[in-house]
């Protein structure tokens, strides 16, 4: 529920939450915890083109969730180790899966009573 | 550097069809019914997850094995309509029971109609955590939080 969010929207991390909010993103990320990669490794991995990863990375960096560094004659990206937006996203969406499900429990015990 | 006077803060809000009183039973005594499967500490999924209602309550899971990991205390229990729980689990995601660099999770239940309940959650001073910056790490950590991101895909589709 996206809507759950406007508030902390609003007030923090905006940048982060909306660059999250892609699944290719989300796909990325979750490739980076896992470790650094090039741009040709990320390719590779997803089905999406290389330009397409490279603009996904550059969501990305802008967002604050993504670091690049050069390595030899590849260029590595990873996740940002001291991304304070990227721990608030983070908690963002723990909290807001947390609070969907909560939702979910009252429905079914509202729906068990009637 | 994180000033070390700033308050970090997470905030969150869902409406739930339920009047106040059932909502705050439902967060509290029903814990374990809803509480997502995958949010754990321990390297498996616990046999048990509780949250012990009234002040001082403990917050933890127990493996089938007996071992347990608490997550926090009940700091304010005023029911229906407000609870404050510490957070002690901490960057690296274990248990950190040093009361300064536990963050905390305040959540009040509001009615919003007569079978409706605005149900918002405030995690605040999450820098006293040493390192929070990393909590994003857990995601991948193998004793951490993993396929958070799926299921948020799947909470916001």
């Amino acid at each position: 529920m996206v809507s759950l969010n406007l508030r902390f929207v609003a007030t923090y991390g905006a940048t982060a939450l909306a660059a999250l909010g892609d699944p290719t993103r989300q796909a990325i990320v979750e490739l980076l915890a896992t470790g650094p990669r090039a741009v040709g490794d990320i390719a590779a991995e997803l089905p999406v083109s290389r330009p397409a990863v490279s603009q996904h990375l550059k969501v990305l960096k802008d967002a604050g969730l993504v670091v690049d560094r050069p390595v030899g004659t590849r260029r590595l990206y990873q996740l940002d180790p001291a991304g304070a937006d990227a721990a608030r996203a983070f908690l963002d969406r723990f909290w807001s899966t947390a609070l969907d499900a909560f939702r979910r429990e009252v429905d079914r015990q509202e729906k068990e009573r009637t | 550097m994180t000033d070390a006077t700033t308050d970090v803060v997470v905030r969150n809000a869902v409406t739930v069809a339920a009047p106040v009183e059932r909502a705050f039973t439902v967060f509290t005594a029903d814990f374990a019914t809803w509480w997502p499967a995958g949010y754990h500490l321990g390297d498996t999924p616990p046999a048990r997850l509780t949250l012990e209602t009234g002040p001082g309550g403990r917050w933890f899971e127990r493996a089938a094995d007996g071992t347990e990991c608490e997550w926090g205390r009940v700091r304010v229990w005023e029911p229906p309509r407000r609870l404050v729980l510490s957070w002690e689990i901490g960057a690296d995601w274990k248990h950190d029971p040093d009361p300064e660099h536990a963050s905390e999770i305040e959540i009040r239940f509001t009615p919003a109609g007569p079978n409706s309940t605005l149900v918002e959650l405030e995690h605040r001073a999450i820098e006293r955590h040493p390192g929070w910056e990393r909590v994003h790490e857990g995601v991948s950590s193998p004793g951490g939080w993993p396929g958070i991101l799926d299921r948020y895909a799947e909470a916001a589709a």
